[in-house]
C-alpha cells in the first residue's frame, strides 16, 4: 500500500489537525505527552483511548453503510456483548470463555441484523432498530435488571491496561483497523461491497451474491459492536445494561460520514471513518479539558459537525470548483 | 397566425456530447405537432428545454413572441406550458378529483371545500368525455385514464402547449382511440400539442405537422399530409435501410454444435414455456413490441427471475435461481436499462469491466491492481471504448461506451452465450453500427448471442434465426431467406391464428 503526502491531505485530517490545535490554544499542556508506571499518559492518548470504541464501531459501520445500509443497533449490541462478558466472569467463567461468548452474542446479532436486510429485504433502518430497542432489554434480561460488576483482572486489562505503553483499547482498535483495512482492499471484498452499494441490481446481474456480502457486513458490525462493548464493561469494571453504549450509534454513524463515506452506499474508506471518530472524540476531549462546561459540549459538537458536513456538501464543493 | 412557442437555434451539451445543436421548432395554436427520431436523437433533450427542465446552452424559448427563460417546469406550466409522460407522475393513492387539484385545491376559510373539488373534477372531465368517480382512487383506474386525467391536470393549469411524451406506450388499440380523440378536442380547443411517439402509424393518424430530429440536429419539419411512410422512416434513419440479411448465416450455425436447451422453459404471468436451442457461433434475433414477453423471456434465461416450468440444459442439465449460477455456466447478459440493471455510476471504467470476472471469481482471489489495469485496457481496445482514463467513473461516458463496458464486462469472463437486450437502445447512430459489427464478430468467434431488438433491420442484419415474441409467447421462428424486415412485421402485427 503506497501511502503519498498528498492522500493524507483530506479535509478529514485537515478537520482533525484543526480541532487538535484549538484544544491546544485553549488548553496549552494538551500535546504533552509523559511516561509513567510503563505507559503513556496525556491529552492525546486519552484522545486514543476515549476514541477507541466508537472508531471500532465505525469500523463495522463504514462497511455497512457502504452497502447503503445501517446499523442502529450496535450501541445495544455494546449493551448486550458486555452483560454476557460481565455475568460469565461472575458465573466462574475464565476470561478466555467470557469473551468469546460476547463476542459470539454480538455475531448473533448482526445476523439477525443481516437476514433481516439480506433475506427478508427489510429496510436496514427498521431492521436494525429492532435489536436497537429489544437489546437493552435483552442484556437486562441477562444481568436480570442489576448492573454486574467484576473484579477478573484479565477481562478488566482489556479496559485498563496497557501494552508496550499503549492502552490495549488503542491497540486492539489499531489492530482491527489494520486487519480489516487489509482485508477488504487486499481481497476483493471491498470492490464487491461498493458494488452492491452503488446499485443492487446491477450487482445481481453481474453475478454478485449480494446476499452473502449483506450478511457479512451485518455480521462483521455486531462482532465490532461485541468488541467495543468488552472494552466499555472492562473499562467500568461492570456491565451497565441501561447505559452502555447509549447512542454510540450515531456517533460512529457520524464518525463513518464525517469519513466521506456516503449514506448513498458505494465508495468508502475504513481508515476516514477512523479518523472521523478521532475527530469526534478530540472535541469531546478538548472542550472537557479546556474547562468549559460540559453542556456545551454537545452544542459547539454539533456546531463542528455542521462545519465538516457543509465542506463536503455537494454545493460546497461546486462552489469551490467553480471558485 | 403567430406561433404559440418558438425554439430558435437551440443548443445543449453533456459533457463532451452535442445532445442538442441549432435546432428550430415552431409549434402553433390548435396543431398536433410530431417529434420523431430514433432514441438518443435529442428529442427529450428538446422537451426539457421546451419545458423548463434544461436550460439551454444556446439559442432561445420564445413564447407568444417573447423570450421567455424557465428555471424550471412549474415556471414553465405557470405561463401555459404542461407535460404529461409516459409514466403518468400523478399519486396513485389520492383520488381523482386531489389528483387534478393538488396545489390548488378550492378552499373555504382555510378548509378543502370538497364539494367544489368533486363537481369541478367531474366537470372538467366531463370536456374530455370521461364520466368517472372522482372521488375514488387514480390507482384504481386503468393508465389510459390515469392518462387522461394527468392530461386534464396539466391543461387545466397550463393552457397553451401541451406536450405529450410516449403517452401510447402503455396503452392498447382502444384506449389510444379513446386518448387520440382527447387529443383532437384540444387541438379544436386551440392548444398547440407536442406528440412524442415511436409508432409511424399513430403520427399519420394524428399528427399535423412532424419535425425529425437526428444526432440532436433538425432534419426537417413538414406537413404530414406530403410525406410517406417511407420519407418518415428515411429522415429518421438517415438512409435507406443498409442492412441485407444473408440466408447463409442460417446453415453455417446451424452447423455448429447445440450450446444451451431451453425446453419449455416458462414463468405464470411472464412467459408461456417456450423452446428454444442455441448453437455455436449463432446470432438468434428476439422481435416483438414493447411487452411482448422478450425482456421476460431474457430474465429466466438468465435467471433473474426463476422458471416455473421447463428444464435448461448447457451440456449438463442447468437449474438457474439467480443470475450468478448463469453466469457461472457460462453467460452473460446486458440489460435493457442500463442504468438501472448494467452499470455502476460511481465506480471506475476498469471496475465495471472487471466486476463480474471478479465475482466469478469470489471474494479472496482478488484480481491485482495490474491484472485490472490489464484486463480493462485490453477490452476497452477490443470494444474501442472512448474514456479519458479508465479510473473515471463510468457515469461520465456517453451511453454507447457505457454500453461497450458493460459487453466488455462480459467479455472478460469468456461467455459461451450472450444475451443482450436492446443493446443499441439509447446510442447515437455510429455507436450502433459499431455494436452490430460487434455483435457480426463475436459469432464468427464461436459465441451464441441473443439478440433481442426493436430495430429491424438491425435483427435481420446480424440474426442467424429470429423469434418473433407476441402477448407474452413465442409465436414465430423465422430461417434463412425468410428473415427480412416485413416478414417479421407481419409475425409480430399477425392477429391470432394466423401465425405462420
Amino acid at each position: 500500500m503506497k501511502l503519498r503526502v498528498q492522500r493524507l491531505i483530506t479535509p478529514q485530517s485537515i478537520a482533525l489537525v484543526a480541532v487538535l490545535v484549538f484544544n491546544w490554544v485553549l488548553f496549552p499542556g494538551f500535546f504533552s505527552v509523559e511516561w509513567k508506571d510503563g505507559r503513556l499518559f496525556g491529552s492525546l492518548i486519552d484522545v486514543l483511548n476515549r476514541g477507541a470504541p466508537v472508531a471500532i464501531l465505525a469500523i463495522g459501520m463504514t462497511a455497512v453503510i457502504a452497502t447503503k445500509g445501517v446499523d442502529l443497533s450496535v450501541g445495544a449490541v455494546m449493551a448486550i456483548a458486555g452483560a454476557v462478558a460481565a455475568t460469565s466472569v461472575e458465573g466462574g467463567l475464565s476470561v478466555w470463555a467470557a469473551v468469546p461468548l460476547a463476542l459470539v452474542a454480538g455475531l448473533a446479532c448482526g445476523l439477525w441484523n443481516g437476514v433481516l436486510v439480506a433475506v427478508l429485504d427489510i429496510q436496514p433502518i427498521i431492521a436494525t432498530l429492532v435489536i436497537m430497542v429489544a437489546g437493552r432489554g435483552i442484556a437486562q434480561l441477562i444481568t436480570q435488571g442489576f448492573i454486574v460488576t467484576f473484579t477478573d483482572p484479565a477481562l478488566i486489562y482489556i479496559g485498563t491496561g496497557s501494552f508496550a505503553g499503549l492502552p490495549m483499547t488503542v491497540l486492539i482498535a489499531a489492530a482491527l483497523l489494520i486487519v480489516t483495512t487489509l482485508l477488504v482492499r487486499r481481497t476483493a471484498l471491498g470492490l464487491l461491497i461498493e458494488a452492491v452499494g452503488v446499485n443492487r441490481s446491477a450487482a445481481r446481474f453481474a453475478g454478485i451474491s449480494a446476499l452473502s456480502l449483506l450478511l457479512l457486513v451485518y455480521v462483521f458490525s455486531g462482532f465490532c459492536a461485541a468488541i467495543a462493548g468488552v472494552i466499555v464493561a472492562a473499562d467500568i469494571h461492570g456491565a451497565d445494561a441501561n447505559n452502555a453504549g447509549l447512542w454510540l450509534e450515531l456517533d460512529a454513524i457520524l464518525a463513518v460520514v464525517i469519513g466521506g463515506t456516503s449514506l448513498l452506499g458505494g465508495r468508502f474508506s475504513i481508515p476516514m471513518s477512523v479518523l472521523g471518530a478521532l475527530i469526534i472524540q478530540a472535541m469531546n476531549t478538548g472542550i472537557l479539558v479546556s474547562g468549559f462546561p460540559p453542556e456545551f459540549n454537545l452544542i459547539v459538537k454539533a456546531g463542528i459537525i455542521i462545519a465538516i458536513l457543509i465542506l463536503q456538501s455537494p454545493v460546497a464543493s461546486r462552489l469551490f470548483k467553480r471558485a | 397566425m403567430e406561433p404559440v412557442l418558438q425554439g430558435r437555434g437551440l443548443g445543449k451539451v453533456f459533457g463532451a456530447h452535442q445532445a442538442l445543436q441549432g435546432v428550430e421548432i415552431d409549434l402553433f395554436p390548435g396543431e398536433v405537432h410530431a417529434l420523431l427520431g430514433e432514441n438518443g436523437a435529442g428529442k427529450s433533450t428538446l422537451i426539457k428545454i421546451l419545458t423548463g427542465a434544461y436550460q439551454p446552452d444556446a439559442g432561445t424559448v420564445v413564447l407568444e413572441g417573447a423570450e421567455v427563460a424557465f428555471r424550471d417546469p412549474l415556471q414553465a406550466q405557470a405561463a401555459g406550458i404542461g407535460t404529461v409522460y409516459q409514466e403518468v407522475n400523478l399519486v396513485p393513492n389520492l383520488s381523482v378529483a386531489e389528483n387534478l387539484y393538488l396545489g390548488h385545491q378550492p378552499g373555504r376559510w382555510g378548509f378543502l371545500n370538497k364539494r367544489a373539488m368533486h363537481d369541478g373534477a367531474r366537470e372538467v372531465l366531463a370536456t374530455y368525455g370521461l364520466e368517472i368517480d372522482v372521488r375514488a382512487e387514480l390507482g384504481s383506474f386503468s393508465v389510459a385514464v390515469q392518462q387522461i386525467v394527468a392530461i386534464a391536470r396539466a391543461v387545466k393549469l397550463s393552457g397553451k402547449v401541451l406536450v405529450l411524451d410516449e403517452p401510447t406506450a402503455s396503452l392498447d388499440r382502444a384506449e389510444v382511440e379513446r386518448l387520440f380523440d382527447v387529443v383532437r378536442r384540444l387541438k379544436d380547443r386551440g392548444l398547440a400539442v407536442v406528440f412524442i411517439t415511436h409508432f409511424l402509424d399513430q403520427v399519420f393518424a394524428i399528427a399535423d405537422r412532424v419535425t425529425v430530429l437526428r444526432n440532436g440536429k433538425l432534419v426537417s419539419t413538414q406537413a404530414i399530409s406530403g410525406l410517406s411512410r417511407t420519407d418518415v422512416v428515411r429522415m429518421m434513419l438517415g438512409k435507406d435501410v443498409v442492412f441485407a440479411h444473408a440466408p447463409a448465416m442460417t446453415e453455417a450455425a446451424e452447423a455448429g454444435p447445440a450450446l444451451a436447451t431451453f425446453a419449455g422453459v416458462g414463468k405464470k404471468g411472464s412467459v408461456q414455456p417456450f423452446d428454444l436451442t442455441l448453437h455455436q457461433g449463432e446470432v438468434v434475433g428476439v422481435a416483438g413490441l414493447l411487452g411482448s414477453g422478450r425482456t421476460e423471456m431474457a430474465r429466466l434465461m438468465f435467471g433473474v427471475d426463476s422458471a416455473d416450468t421447463g428444464s435448461i440444459s448447457m451440456g449438463q442439465p442447468l437449474t438457474l435461481r439467480s443470475p450468478r449460477q448463469a453466469v457461472a455456466a457460462g453467460m452473460g447478459f446486458c440489460p435493457e436499462d442500463r442504468k438501472v440493471d448494467g452499470i455502476f455510476g460511481e465506480l471506475s471504467v476498469r471496475e465495471n469491466i472487471v466486476i463480474a470476472l471478479q465475482a466469478k471469481l469470489g471474494w479472496f482471489k482478488a484480481l491485482s491492481r495490474d491484472e485490472q489495469d490489464d484486463i480493462a485496457g485490453r477490452f476497452a481496445e477490443a470494444l474501442d471504448i472512448r474514456a479519458a482514463n479508465h479510473d473515471m467513473p463510468v457515469r461520465l461516458l456517453s451511453g454507447g461506451n457505457q454500453q461497450k463496458v458493460i459487453l466488455a464486462r462480459w467479455l472478460a469472463i469468456d461467455p459461451k452465450l450472450l444475451i443482450l437486450d436492446e443493446p443499441t437502445r439509447g446510442i447515437d447512430v455510429g455507436a450502433h453500427a459499431e455494436i452490430v459489427r460487434t455483435i457480426n464478430s463475436l459469432r464468427e468467434d464461436g459465441l451464441a448471442l441473443l439478440v433481442i431488438s426493436s430495430e429491424l433491420d438491425e435483427v435481420v442484419a446480424y440474426s442467424s434465426r429470429v423469434v418473433v415474441m407476441r402477448d407474452r409467447a413465442m409465436v414465430a421462428e423465422l430461417k434463412g431467406a425468410e428473415i427480412s424486415p416485413q416478414v417479421i412485421v407481419q409475425a409480430i402485427a399477425a392477429q391470432e391464428g394466423a401465425a405462420p
